[in-house]
């Protein structure tokens, strides 16, 4: 018989008071084990639903003179004759970091004389635009021909067309397909015509004003992809939307650090269960500690006992702690998160329930299993 | 009583023991020069009424329990010069004990109870051939697996001795192990005491029990922390009526 069989003894015999401290520390590790879990499936989620939210990367011609403004981001003045090819785009798809591009939607911008009224126009490739922008709402339909453009709230309103109104642009005639529902940005106030349209409207074919690329930003390391862009396009100056990654980030480590909270008090709280139990345990075995330490027990053995408890009872709870965790997860992240969220059976979360387990366990037992040792072994017998 | 000055040389030997322990009024005598030879075979009963000093005397001698001044040889050895793990050690090599109550682990089989001072020791051949031979010299072969609970009270004051010699130690200190039992039962342990003496065993053992202390060689009483002076002229006379 060795001192870990005398650990093992006291919990196969005593299971009641060893499922209860197995169950202090494995509710902790479970809670923790959810919301990590939670959390995880949440981010992947929230960055996805981000990415699908508009551009991270904004392209345009490398120019001296800046006159118009997009959405935030100044561009070259396109009589400056300025211009992106369009089929830079193409080359976008082609960087090393190239999976994690999501949407490469070109545009070509100019300014136009709409029913008499000066205006911004902007040519677009329709599907790639309507799947950038996720959040245009349309009074109307989808464009389906080239003469079809969706007109900004404000401007439609200054133009007073709706859907079906036909419009003139440079002398040319196009129909309105759709009003955009107003976007309380400056996209209120433009034309959205098709992109090849619009460059034979404004005689540049094959020229684009700018490129909005949008990433898969779960994994899409930003810098680096803005770097790889502005090498395979030289001529190009490659920024990244700094608000709307700040916003992701802002986001994200709002939700971690509200996790991180709640699990670090949770795990307090599993500590404590497991603390109060251990020194209760010491304490109604004091006389059992006395007669230890009587026939020769050092106090390092008494310690060992103790420790190989703890050491047993953290595996138990770290490992069923991963697997309630995890399936706890699995049935509340889709009602916390939505159906979309999905959480997986990950090796690394359960080595590192395991070893938060044996970190908590052994951070908890040591004043207890340290105190034991520490007994007088005459003042334990006195209680004999 | 022996003169301890006449015994240099003796298995163990307490040198005018004096233990004071502070009480709330100040410090309060429970031994007060105590000088004690043990011979090597002797059985000796430690007698004398409540309050007389025979627990600290045993936990003195179960080296435990530092006397506030004197000296404690075992084998030549300075006992409380010891370091206090070194103590440890001195009575996982020295000393046996038999605790009132028997103060078995409710946890461990009777084997295991018997095992627990091999778990620490650096024994040659199996540990739990050893505890079952043990278990045999105490009349339960058979009877390891145990649980405490499982076993009368005679049973399991046979398995605490059992236990207490297993390893077999040069002492063997035994609090009450009747204390207990009925008196049939009693007389059943008694007997296996005397057993282990004849087999060589030293024995010192703390009673109440006159019937007890008459299977011992040897009566050391105590009153008032002390060793009276009848005591000195005709030993074990002032404790036997």
């Amino acid at each position: 018989m060795r001192i870990l069989a005398i650990a093992l003894n006291n919990l196969r015999r005593r299971k009641g008071r060893t499922l209860f401290q197995a169950l202090g520390l494995l509710i902790g590790i479970a809670a923790v084990v959810t919301l990590v879990a939670v959390t995880t499936a949440m981010r992947a989620d929230l960055e996805k639903k981000i990415d699908e939210f508009g551009s991270n990367l904004v392209i345009v011609p490398k120019a001296n003179d800046l006159s118009l403004s997009y959405g935030g981001i100044t561009l070259p003045n396109t009589a400056g004759a300025k211009y992106l090819r369009e089929k830079d785009a193409a080359l976008i798809r082609t960087i090393p970091d190239g999976e994690s591009i999501n949407v490469v939607a070109p545009k070509l911008l100019a300014p136009v004389e709409a029913d008499a009224r000066r205006l911004l126009m902007v040519g677009v490739l329709f599907p790639e635009e309507l799947r950038a922008k996720k959040w245009w709402r349309l009074r109307g339909t989808k464009p389906t021909a080239p003469d079809q453009v969706i007109v900004g709230a404000n401007a439609g309103s200054k133009l007073g067309v709706r859907p079906g109104s036909p419009i003139e642009v440079n002398g040319e005639k196009f129909q309105v397909a759709a009003l955009l529902r107003p976007t309380g940005s400056s996209e209120d106030d433009l034309i959205f015509a098709d992109l090849h349209r619009t460059q034979n409207l404004l005689g540049v074919p094959g020229k684009v004003s700018m490129i909005e690329v949008s990433a898969w930003c779960s994994s899409c390391p930003i810098e680096r992809i803005v770097a790889q862009t502005a090498y395979v396009l030289p001529s190009a100056k490659v920024t990244a939307v700094k608000q709307a990654a700040a916003a992701r980030k802002t986001t994200v480590d709002l939700v971690t650090k509200f996790s991180l909270g709640i699990a670090g008090a949770v795990l307090a709280v599993g500590a404590l269960i497991v603390f109060t139990t251990m020194m209760a345990s010491v304490s109604e075995r004091t006389r059992e500690i006395g007669v230890f330490r009587a026939i020769g027990f050092r106090k390092r053995h008494v310690m060992k006992i103790f420790f190989f408890e703890i050491l047993l009872l953290s595996l138990l709870a770290g490992a069923a702690g991963f697997v309630v965790g995890t399936g706890g997860a699995q049935l509340l992240a889709p009602r916390l998160a939505g159906a979309a969220v999905s959480v997986r059976w990950d090796p690394l979360v359960a080595a590192g329930a395991i070893v938060l387990a044996l970190v908590i366990g052994f951070g908890a037992s040591w004043y207890p299993a340290r105190r034991a040792s520490q007994l007088d072994p005459v003042e334990a017998l006195r209680s004999l | 009583m022996v003169d301890v000055e006449d015994r240099v040389g003796s298995l163990l030997e307490l040198v005018h023991i004096t233990k004071t322990y502070q009480g709330p009024e100040g410090g309060v005598s429970a031994l007060d020069d105590v000088s004690i030879a043990i011979e090597e075979g002797d059985f000796a009963a430690v007698m004398g009424p409540s309050g007389s000093g025979k627990s600290t005397l045993l936990t003195i001698l179960g080296a435990m329990n530092p006397p506030t001044s004197g000296k404690m040889y075992v084998d030549g050895i300075d006992v409380y010069g010891l370091s206090v793990e070194r103590l440890a050690d001195f009575r996982k090599r020295y000393l046996g004990f038999v605790f009132q109550q028997h103060q078995l682990i409710p946890y461990l089989t009777a084997a295991e109870n018997v095992m627990l001072p091999l778990v620490i020791c650096e024994c040659d051949g199996s540990k739990r051939a050893m505890a079952e031979r043990a278990l045999e010299r105490v009349g339960l072969a058979g009877m390891g697996g145990r649980l405490p609970n499982q076993l009368s009270g005679g049973e399991q004051g046979r398995v605490a001795i059992a236990r207490a010699v297993v390893n077999e130690p040069v002492i063997v200190l035994a609090d009450e192990p009747t204390g207990a039992l009925d008196s049939q039962t009693g007389e059943e342990i008694m007997a296996l005491f005397k057993q282990l003496n004849d087999d060589g065993h030293t024995i010192v053992m703390v009673t109440h029990n006159h019937e007890n202390a008459a299977h011992a060689k040897r009566i050391v009483c105590l009153k008032d922390g002390r060793l009276p002076e009848a005591e000195e002229a005709s030993p074990g006379a002032y404790c036997i009526k």
